[in-house]
């Protein structure tokens, strides 16, 4: 205010324009830097999406062909006598074979197509296809007699031909044990009669890993399993003391040493990275306690010790945010501290509490590294037989099933690498969109 | 599954004690609850309480502390001809203890009788096949000595078991008794149940301190070793890394935390510039709309798991800067995974810490300063770079050290996106390694953890500790310091 009364001749720059409605030099400088300086900010906000945007579309580009495969569908009628006469064979799927590639090449001529092929092109596009067939009519013997549509599925390569990852340039003349050059051709022909189609894969929903010689079948299914066991350990060890230690740094510790002690603590571990998480657990679980290598039940216990701060932190977020009213309140009618806490605070926090675990286990779902460290990249082959001794048999995780499969050469379990992000990633956002579904649900403005 | 079954059946008995508790203290009070101290229940639950926590703490104390007494004591009667040459008595109890797992499974799977392994004796020869077969994997053939250690090991091991059973089912019996007896109308149940339920928060906030602990010791014991080894000079200061499982390794930390700098320093050119401005624009500039849905947006690279990122640096990025710097193009690449390949992604990753934090941070300057600026003619980027900038510098600076520890620990990008060579190298188009990538190879392999190839992971693990330690304290610090100068 005093600036105001004073006079204004003295200390003004001279101006060159005297009207205020015309821009001098001086402000169209300033007004563009002002102008740039936004463009800035709109290029980096802009960058960072478009980066998101290539993730997002690398992600899905090279992962969703992994849920999509080939097969080949052939329509077959074996009689009783062929069933008869193949079972009294010594090489009965050979047989079976002989009878697959006759009726293939018979619905080929059918439909105008007529090509030579042997045996072992069948085996190199199908697989075992007479095992297969041998199988289902001894399980079903009222099939026999009666057409019935068999549905095979292709070799990786075929798989990959069809997608376009596979081409002629990748196989020499004469080829390998793998794929030879005609092969091509009869795939073409197969994909001209109608007999090849793309179908979803459950394989890879539902099944294990694979060899490197069977790429193709290769499935997530035993690793998510693997998952879900360690997220239950979480579960079960996390919450409830994450929440108990919560309570009583918010609620009961004294303003002491002691107390701040855990709080530095606590921050501090919610900053260690990952890893060196894993070393403590390799020391602690399995060098000094000697749990079992690579089982859920060791992961389960530090992606525990890893979320717990994450999870503290939360819980005491909400509960300073239930007001202290509340807790006067229980007091003011004869409450004890435990019973305000108990009966009131603690239900009014829960939405919250249940909001931060549910973040806290999704970070720790996506968590690789110290998995790495405790042994869950073992490759396994098959479901845990039952609860107990899925906790404690060895499985993996989907991260660390993802890793492995990306340190392989062979292009399929490129693939598969992508497809396993996506499932990862469904799982995720599932878990967030529950978190976001209670906040806005039980979220409450006091 | 005995343990299962014992805790089953200390449950059942707390439980139990729940209602005869609360019964009991109802009829010494004539069954009118008003003439009780506390509500009925806090009876009932002190029943319970005494009958179980104290017989389930026994309980968890001795399977902690069981092994280590059956292990010193059958390496005691271990027989010195079962320490081969080149062998240690660790390693020769690690096979007595897999083998009498082995058995241990085997006998449950009902594929052998204790009669069985007795009559083994001497003919050991199909013993590895057996228990090959109920997924137990010897390393090496069973001598008899061994066997001999493996059935001394299960004796004592199912003597301690059956010892710890008792004297659980023991306490958990006198538990309930003493309190079954002190439950009466005027005995203050609740004070008492409080007081315990306040010691097992107590616990509860103590494991944050255990884990630090855990984690220390982990890392000091095995670091330790690893100096009794290796000396401790020329792990800090010689400039090769080239481990060989055979022995004769080299292992100088130098090269592995210059690659870890390098990759982070690149990082945070990417993140901090980015993170920065966005978090201005958003801040200042952004209308409500706008930042409602690119906050979110931006915060969704931070939630997405880091093997993520490292496919995305291994099959997206790298062969994309290939095709540019590659010998295709300019001809300064030789391979995707590189350093510039790692940091860019790690950059990526980085953008919402650097952003959010920021954010937060310009947020929490006083609107009074911006009125001040806007007041004196300021445009308002000048208010931005002159007011707000320099006030939440320290602010700024604590997220950028707390995302460079981010950088420094972060493990998958690197393990699938900068290569494994360990070099000390400008150039960024080099393959280079950083010290997580390393702790992950040195640990994941079939090396014997008492070589110096793999304990060195504990020493790099304990450098890696101190240094992102060291910037979170440091960072927090500033952190703090500027939130108090403005609240």
């Amino acid at each position: 205010m005093t600036d105001a009364s004073m006079p204004t001749a003295t200390g003004t720059p001279e101006r060159k324009v005297k009207s205020l409605t015309e821009i001098d030099a001086r402000t169209a400088k300033r007004n563009a830097a002002e102008k740039r300086f936004k463009l800035y900010g709109m290029a980096a906000v802009v960058t960072g999406l478009l980066f998101l945007v290539m993730l997002v579309t690398a992600i899905l580009t090279n992962g969703l062909p992994a849920f999509k495969r080939a097969v080949v569908e052939v329509e077959f009628t074996l009689t009783q006598d062929q069933f008869d006469a193949a079972e009294s064979k010594l090489l009965k799927t050979a047989e079976y074979n002989t009878l697959f590639i006759t009726a293939l090449s018979e619905t080929l001529r059918e439909r105008g197509i007529d090509r030579e092929f042997d045996a072992a092109a069948v085996d190199r596009l199908l697989g075992s296809v007479g095992g297969t067939i041998r199988a289902f009519y001894r399980e079903n013997p009222d099939q026999i007699d009666q057409p019935v549509a068999f549905e095979l599925a292709a070799s990786s390569r075929v798989d990959r031909y069809l997608k376009g990852t596979f081409g002629r340039d990748d196989v020499t003349e004469e080829g390998n044990r793998f794929f030879i050059n005609a092969d091509f051709d009869l795939v073409d022909d197969m994909r001209d009669a109608g007999l090849i189609r793309s179908a979803f894969n459950w394989v890879f929903l539902t099944g294990v890993d694979t060899g490197v010689d069977n790429p193709g079948g290769a499935g997530i299914g035993a690793s998510v399993l693997g998952s879900f066991l360690m997220m239950f350990v979480v579960l079960i060890l996390a919450l409830p003391i994450g929440v108990a230690a919560s309570i009583y740094l918010e609620e009961f510790a004294p303003k002491n040493r002691f107390t701040d002690l855990i709080e530095v603590n606590i921050s501090n571990l919610a900053a260690v990275p990952s890893i060196v998480f894993g070393i403590l657990g390799l020391a602690v679980f399995i060098q000094f306690m000697h749990l079992p290598q690579s089982a859920p039940l060791v992961g389960g216990l530090v992606l525990t010790l890893m979320t717990l701060p994450t999870i503290i932190i939360s819980t005491r977020a909400s509960l300073k945010a239930v007001p202290p009213s509340i807790r006067g309140a229980a007091l003011g009618i004869g409450a004890s501290k435990m019973q305000t806490v108990f009966h009131h605070v603690l239900p009014l926090a829960m939405p919250g509490i249940l909001t931060g675990t549910i973040i806290g286990l999704a970070q720790a779902l996506g968590e690789t590294a110290p998995l790495l460290l405790i042994g869950m990249v073992g490759f396994v082959a098959r479901y845990p037989d039952s609860f107990v001794g899925g906790l404690e048999g060895p499985n993996s995780a989907m991260p660390a099933q993802i890793y492995n499969w990306a340190a392989r050469s062979d292009a399929v379990f490129t693939e598969k690498a992508w497809g396993g992000i996506i499932v990862l990633l469904v799982f995720l956002l599932a878990m967030n969109l529950v978190a976001i579904l209670l906040r806005r649900k039980f979220e409450r403005r006091w | 599954m005995p343990i299962l079954w014992l805790t089953v059946i200390v449950l059942a008995l707390a439980a139990l004690g729940y209602v005869i508790g609360r019964r009991r203290a109802l009829a010494s009070g004539d069954g009118r609850i008003r003439n009780l101290h506390s509500l009925p229940s806090y009876y009932g639950s002190y029943v319970a309480m005494m009958t179980g926590v104290p017989a389930i703490s026994l309980m968890l104390l001795w399977l902690l502390a069981q092994p280590f007494w059956v292990n010193s004591a059958v390496l005691a009667d271990l027989p010195v001809s079962a320490v081969a040459d080149g062998s240690s008595s660790s390693l020769v109890m690690s096979d007595v203890r897999r083998l009498a797992d082995g058995l241990d499974r085997a006998v449950a799977q009902g594929v052998m009788t204790e009669a069985d392994i007795d009559a083994m004796g001497s003919d050991l020869s199909g013993i590895r096949t057996r228990l090959g077969n109920v997924g137990v994997a010897l390393g090496s053939d069973v001598s008899t000595d061994i066997l001999t250690s493996a059935q001394d090991y299960r004796t004592k091991a199912a003597t301690g078991r059956l010892v710890m059973s008792i004297l659980v089912l023991a306490v958990a019996i006198v538990g309930f008794g003493w309190a079954y007896q002190r439950t009466h109308k005027d005995f203050r149940a609740r004070n008492v149940v409080e007081r315990g339920i306040r010691y097992v928060l107590i616990a509860a906030a103590c494991i944050a301190i255990l884990t630090t602990i855990g984690i220390v010791l982990s890392l000091v014991f095995n670091a330790i070793a690893f100096f009794r080894v290796y000396p401790a000079s020329d792990f800090f200061f010689s400039l090769t890394w080239s481990p060989s499982f055979g022995g004769g390794s080299e292992l100088g930390i130098l090269p592995l935390l210059w690659g870890t700098f390098y990759i982070s320093i690149i990082a945070l050119l990417v993140a901090v510039p980015i993170g920065l401005f966005s978090a201005i624009y958003l801040a200042e500039y952004a209308g409500p709309k706008v930042r409602g849905v690119a906050k979110p947006l931006l915060e969704v690279l931070a939630g997405i798991p880091t093997i993520v990122y490292g496919l995305f640096a291994l099959l997206t990025v790298g062969p994309f800067l290939l095709g540019i710097f590659g010998p295709d193009g300019v001809g300064w690449m030789q391979a995707g995974t590189a350093v510039i390949t790692a940091g860019l992604v790690m950059g990526i990753m980085l953008i919402p810490f650097v952003s959010s934090l920021s954010d937060d941070i310009i947020n929490a300057v006083p609107q009074a300063l911006r009125d001040g600026s806007y007041g004196l003619g300021a445009t308002k980027s000048e208010t931005i770079r002159q007011v707000i900038l320099p006030a939440a510098l320290p602010g700024i600076v604590g997220a950028i050290l707390l995302a460079a520890s981010r950088a420094i620990g972060e493990t998958m990008i690197v393990v699938l996106g900068a290569g494994a060579a360990a070099r000390l190298d400008l150039n960024p188009f080099e393959a280079m390694t950083t010290v997580t990538a390393k702790i992950v190879s040195q640990l994941t392999g079939d090396a014997d953890f008492s070589s110096p190839e793999a304990l060195v992971a504990f020493a790099l693990g304990m450098t890696l500790f101190i240094v992102t330690l060291g910037l979170n304290v440091f960072a927090l610090y500033i952190v703090r310091k500027y939130r108090e100068q403005y609240e």
